[in-house]
């Protein structure tokens, strides 16, 4: 039992046995649920958390955090929505959509950075500039009738898997390997470890801080792509309360709020348990009253697992 | 001295930033004839056209206006307002109570006529309506009504009612015999306790239809789309589907057309443009319409009557209406 310990911490096993807990018991539970459509149907689902929560992954590792993303999101989709609306290509949408989201990353970087305002503060901040300004332009409405070539992205399908899964699964690769075997990898999770200690070693933290939230915004960003694509319209209050499912997707995954220490698979993991249970959820029709409850318990277990490694440091 | 820099260079940007969303709707309401009649009503532009007719000041406190449905009715207001030359002072409130509380509190302070509520919690605000009554100043809620304190007419659509209307639509397009799926809005809203109760009360006539799932998306088209998938996994067989509202009926229309298929019923609430659109495109079966734009225009219409001493009733029922494949409903 020791050393069945000793190996779940080492490897952060503690996520992926909660995972793999929940869906053995759901199951059990649910003749439908481990079934490969509503596999699928569940990776689909948990595309546009689990871009968020990568994205958020880079900024808790430098003991950041970002409010902003849902409000990003929402900006983001809706411009790029309004450009298609105006016959813009939807792919010159697209990519607009990406560098609204690397400037208001940007935003929150120097702010972070350079005028040295605490992360919380500024996102909250920039949460509401960002919501407000996605009200003003779409005056509150939905935006809709976009290209059905653009409603293809979110819908297709490549070998049976739908595109945003492929596009979720190649995110996550490159992340890995930046994280993993890249020297910008070693440095954010120096910075989160101890700042003055990454500066003094000559890692350019502001530049990289900077850097970390303008890859959160160009990840909201496609997730607000990918989300306006699966439903063909952009909506003023889409990705309301997202911010938190993704802090608590990377929570889930073993990475530490106070940063510097976390992997990226343990967010896929943290995000899958979240989807997991919101589908869970619906396929036993849980009365709705319950569900916050249930949601929030399994949460609380899936932490205790994985407890042991926090009381160790 | 770098940070001193710094900090005015982040006041300078945030100023702009201030600056950029003030002119924002201004530069709306010149551009865009559609939208910006409305805009040119609000305090900053009312001094010049309310002249006319003596000086009225409304306040009116929405609950929030990123959803379509309250776009509307502030529409009606504030073109209400204009045609008949009275100053509207309108509050957003975030859909956040405290935030209107403190609104409603400040429209007191600037005297205004009468108040226009539109309330984000019928608890929360009823102490915001007993000071309206304190400083004498009439209220008239909109869509919602509150608990407690005198409120000189409420206005709203009989949710009630539109449930009813929605069932009896099912029933007709399943001709009294399926499976139903309910989506329900945000859990204890009003809205969503109405139209539930109205739905399942009419639901039961028909002993042919049985509602196999019910399931919260909180009135919200993304949730709605996966609420939906995840429904149409347990329940491959189901003919119909009652959304609370049109944003979840869009969603779930969304995860029924992407589960290739075709032959299941979906009807909705609320009158949004899409949705209208969608039931002439016979993608959804019905959609039950309330005119917000109406609502607000009889708010205005009340208003006033009560600041120049009429008597108003103290329940005014905005009218529903069905909007099948073919009828001329525009949406709000």
């Amino acid at each position: 039992m020791e050393k069945f310990g000793a190996v779940v911490r080492r490897y952060h096993l503690g996520p992926l046995i909660g995972l793999v807990i929940l869906v053995i018991i759901l199951s059990l539970l649910s003749p439908q649920f481990f079934t490969f459509g509503n596999l699928r149907n569940v990776a689909l689902q948990t595309s546009v958390n689990a871009l968020l929560a990568v994205g958020m992954t880079f900024v808790i590792l430098t003991a950041g955090i970002d409010l902003s993303v849902g409000s990003s999101l929402a900006l983001t989709a809706a411009l790029s929505a309004g450009l298609m609306v105006a016959h813009v290509n939807p792919w010159v949408a697209a990519l607009a959509a990406l560098a609204a989201g690397a400037v208001a990353g940007f935003l929150n970087g120097v702010f972070v950075a350079y005028a040295r305002l605490a992360p919380f503060i500024v996102t909250l901040g920039t949460m509401q500039l960002f919501r407000g300004l996605t009200e003003v332009y779409t005056n509150g409405n939905p935006i809709f009738n976009l290209p059905s070539s653009f409603s293809h992205f979110g819908t297709g399908l490549l070998l049976a898997i739908p595109l945003p899964v492929w596009v979720t699964a190649v995110v996550f690769g490159v992340v890995w390997v930046v994280l993993n075997k890249s020297v910008f990898g070693r440095r954010i999770y120096a910075i989160g470890g101890n700042e003055t200690v990454a500066h003094l070693a000559g890692v350019p933290v502001k530049r990289y801080v900077v850097l970390v939230y303008v890859i959160s915004g160009v990840l909201a960003a496609l997730a607000g792509i990918v989300l306006t694509s699966r439903l063909g319209s952009a909506e003023p209050t889409a990705g309301t309360g997202y911010e938190l499912d993704a802090i608590t997707a990377v929570v889930l995954g073993g990475t530490s709020l106070f940063g510097g220490e976390g992997t990226i698979l343990g967010t896929l993991i943290g995000a899958l348990i979240l989807g997991v249970i919101d589908n869970g959820l619906n396929l036993l029709n849980v009365n709705s009253f319950y569900q916050d409850a249930v949601k929030g318990l399994i949460i609380l277990a899936a932490i205790m697992l994985d407890r042991k490694k926090s009381t160790g440091r | 001295m770098k940070n001193w820099k710094t900090l005015a260079a982040v006041g300078a940007i945030s100023a702009g930033l201030i600056a950029g969303c003030g002119t924002t709707p201004a530069a709306n309401s010149s551009g865009n004839s559609s939208t910006g009649a409305g805009n040119t009503a609000t305090n900053s532009a009312g001094g010049s056209s309310a002249s006319t007719s003596g000086s009225y000041t409304i306040g009116f406190a929405v609950s929030t206006t990123n959803n379509p449905f309250f776009v509307a009715m502030e529409n009606g207001v504030k073109q209400e307002a204009q045609k008949l030359g009275v100053k509207v002072i309108v509050d957003n409130g975030n859909n956040d109570p405290s935030t209107q509380l403190n609104q409603v509190q400040d429209l007191i302070q600037q005297k205004v006529n009468a108040i226009l509520l539109n309330p984000t919690d019928s608890q929360a605000l009823s102490s915001a309506v007993t000071a309206a009554n304190q400083a004498n100043i009439p209220v008239i809620t909109l869509d919602r009504s509150v608990n407690s304190g005198k409120v000189a007419a409420f206005i709203a659509s009989d949710s009630v009612q539109a449930g009813k209307m929605a069932a009896d639509e099912l029933i007709k397009a399943l001709k009294g015999k399926g499976n139903v799926v309910e989506l329900q809005g945000i859990m204890g809203s009003s809205a969503e306790i109405d139209r539930e109760k109205g739905f399942d009360q009419e639901i039961a006539t028909a002993p042919g239809i049985h509602v196999v799932a019910r399931q919260t998306a909180k009135f919200d088209r993304s949730t709605a789309l996966n609420v939906m998938q995840n429904i149409l996994q347990a329940h491959p067989d189901i003919n119909g589907v009652f959304a609370q509202n049109d944003e979840m009926a869009l969603g779930a229309l969304k995860a029924i057309q992407q589960a290739g298929k075709s032959n299941i019923a979906i009807v909705g609430i609320d009158g949004e443009e899409e949705a209208v659109q969608d039931v002439q495109k016979g993608l959804l079966y019905a959609d039950i319409a309330q005119q917000p734009t109406q609502e607000g225009v009889l708010g205005v219409d009340n208003a006033l009557k009560l600041i120049k001493g009429q008597s108003v009733q103290s329940t005014i029922s905005s009218p529903l209406q069905l909007v099948e494949k073919g009828s001329s409903f525009t949406g709000f």
